[in-house]
């Protein structure tokens, strides 16, 4: 079964942490990225830049309007995903609890299932 | 591509080969990537110049030279001197079938399903990491690590290369049947993207119960999950429109269902049901033959679908299995009958929330004449369920109480 961890990060919450928890934070991506891609539970994962350059695009009377993003209004933004193949929830919801965001308060880590997917995987 | 004739052969030579070679060398580890090797290099050689006279000794003797190559490099440091290693020249492979030894040896207890899947297409199926990766939608590199650390596995489990006896024999081939069901499962369920690929699996499935129904004609389960096979793929053309939405299976098209695939279901099944002990896929069998005997819906034996459910029911308790037995019941005593029945998995925590138990609901409120309680139910469901063409039959179907 195939899910998607996605983070979401708050950048105030993240400038908060001193450069050794930050340090950690890299050091245990990079540890669970290696045993995903060891078990063969790995798709992809990518990280995404800072909201601040995001654009927010619309379309009316069918011209394009592209305004500076972030969409949301929120404290918290996509930061990146894994996308998981493994054998059931559960499963997922062991791995995602092994993402160090997970320690942080105001940091999230949310699972969802993949509903439909197509197209080329290799990344 | 390979041409489908030399494909055909290949992947009913290579558990035979690959069974040879881990007589000859143990290792399965080992000789399964070089047996491995062996069928891509066919899949390269054999179209341009054709197919060998003895195919399966040419793949033996590739296989073996891969395998010793291998060998010799892993001890090239440790040992040089010793690097004139004997050259195998291959015999004639002898006959007996190691299909069901390397089955067992795939499905591993210690492996998960993902893993028993992966290794029982690779090494019993003869596909390539690159087609399995394909089937299950995932990179070739992730299909790879997961089969190599599924052999891993099974070599820290110290397999040996030969079949269980008695009682771990028959827990053991209860594992091979959920693994070849859950891959024809993984087949007949596609719903997003490569279709005809998963489509495959389905196929792959039922050669491989065929193998193994060859080698074991007097056990009930495997005739039973073979006929199980055939007679759910026999209606493939049936359950989804040209736009690709599900039909439920009392408003298919019941002339596009496969006559032959049928016939040979409901041969096996009467087989089956013949034997000493019956068992849970020969009464799913028996349940989809009592479906597929039915010219239309309306003339389904509705009583002995039910009957068939209790004794499931009794002998493989499963929440699953009630709820089958629900739909069953409403057909034979009415909906609030099986809305009775219903109720007893309220409490079930296995079922807490399941898209099927609200779909069955929904189903039974809308014959009631409770339409706003079927359009609640249908709509929770297509919420929760995990496939796209089930949800989008949801949504359809609460539209359709709801005008």
């Amino acid at each position: 079964m195939k899910f998607l961890i996605s983070m979401h990060i708050n950048p105030a919450v993240l400038d908060a942490l001193t450069d050794e928890e930050k340090a950690a934070i890299g050091d245990g991506h990079g540890k669970f990225i290696e045993a995903l891609k060891k078990s063969g539970e790995l798709i992809t994962t990518q990280a995404l830049v800072d909201p601040s350059q995001a654009a927010v695009v619309s379309v009316r009377n069918g011209q394009p309007v592209v305004t500076d993003g972030p969409f949301l209004e929120s404290k918290e933004y996509l930061g990146g995903f894994y996308l998981i193949d493994c054998e059931n929830k559960e499963r997922a919801i062991e791995l995602a609890s092994q993402i160090p965001d997970t320690a942080i308060e105001g940091l999230g880590v949310e699972v969802r299932q993949v509903m439909f997917a197509d197209g080329q995987l290799e990344a | 591509m390979t041409a489908p004739a030399t494909e055909d052969l290949l992947r009913e030579l290579t558990p035979q080969v690959l069974g040879a070679l881990v007589r000859r060398h143990g290792q399965f580890e080992g000789c399964e990537d070089a047996v491995q090797e062996a069928v891509l290099a066919a899949t390269v050689q054999w179209p341009a110049e054709g197919v060998p006279d003895n195919p399966r000794g040419w793949l033996v003797t590739v296989a073996s030279r891969r395998l010793i190559d291998q060998m010799r490099s892993d001890h090239a440091r440790r040992e040089r001197e010793s690097a004139t290693a004997t050259e195998v020249v291959p015999e004639d492979v002898p006959d007996t079938d190691d299909t069901l030894v390397l089955l067992f040896l795939c499905c591993h207890p210690t492996l998960t399903a993902a893993s028993q899947t992966a290794l029982t297409l690779r090494a019993v199926g003869g596909l390539t990491t690159a087609e399995i990766a394909r089937a299950f939608l995932v990179p070739e590199a992730t299909m790879a690590a997961r089969i190599s650390r599924a052999k891993q596995r099974v070599k820290a489990a110290g397999s040996s290369f030969s079949l269980p006896d008695g009682a771990e024999r028959e827990e053991r081939l209860r594992v091979v049947l959920h693994v070849l069901y859950l891959i024809f499962n993984e087949g007949y369920t596609a719903s997003s993207g490569s279709e005809l690929h998963r489509a495959d699996l389905a196929h792959e499935a039922i050669r491989l119960a065929r193998m193994v129904h060859a080698q074991l004609p007097e056990d009930g389960e495997v005739t039973g999950l073979l006929a199980l096979m055939l007679l759910t793929d026999a209606r493939r053309e049936a359950r989804t429109t040209a736009a690709g939405d599900l039909v439920p299976l009392d408003e298919q098209d019941r002339t596009k269902w496969d006559r032959g695939l049928i016939d040979e279901g409901i041969e096996l099944v009467k087989a089956s049901l013949a034997g000493p002990a019956l068992g849970p896929y020969q009464l799913q069998a028996a349940i989809a033959a009592t479906h597929a005997d039915a010219a239309t819906a309306a003339a389904t034996d509705w009583p002995q679908v039910h009957a068939l459910y209790l004794v499931l029911e009794r002998i493989a308790p499963n929440p699953m299995v009630t709820l089958n037995r629900a739909i069953a019941l409403a057909e034979t005593e009415g909906p609030l009958a099986g809305l009775a029945l219903l109720s007893t998995l309220d409490g079930d925590e296995r079922m807490a929330g399941h898209h099927r138990l609200l779909s069955v609901r929904a189903h039974l409120l809308e014959k009631t004449g409770d339409t706003a309680g079927a359009y609640e139910h249908y709509r929770r469901a297509a919420k929760s369920t995990g496939g796209i063409a089930e949800q989008r039959y949801l949504e359809s179907r609460a539209s359709r109480v709801r005008t």
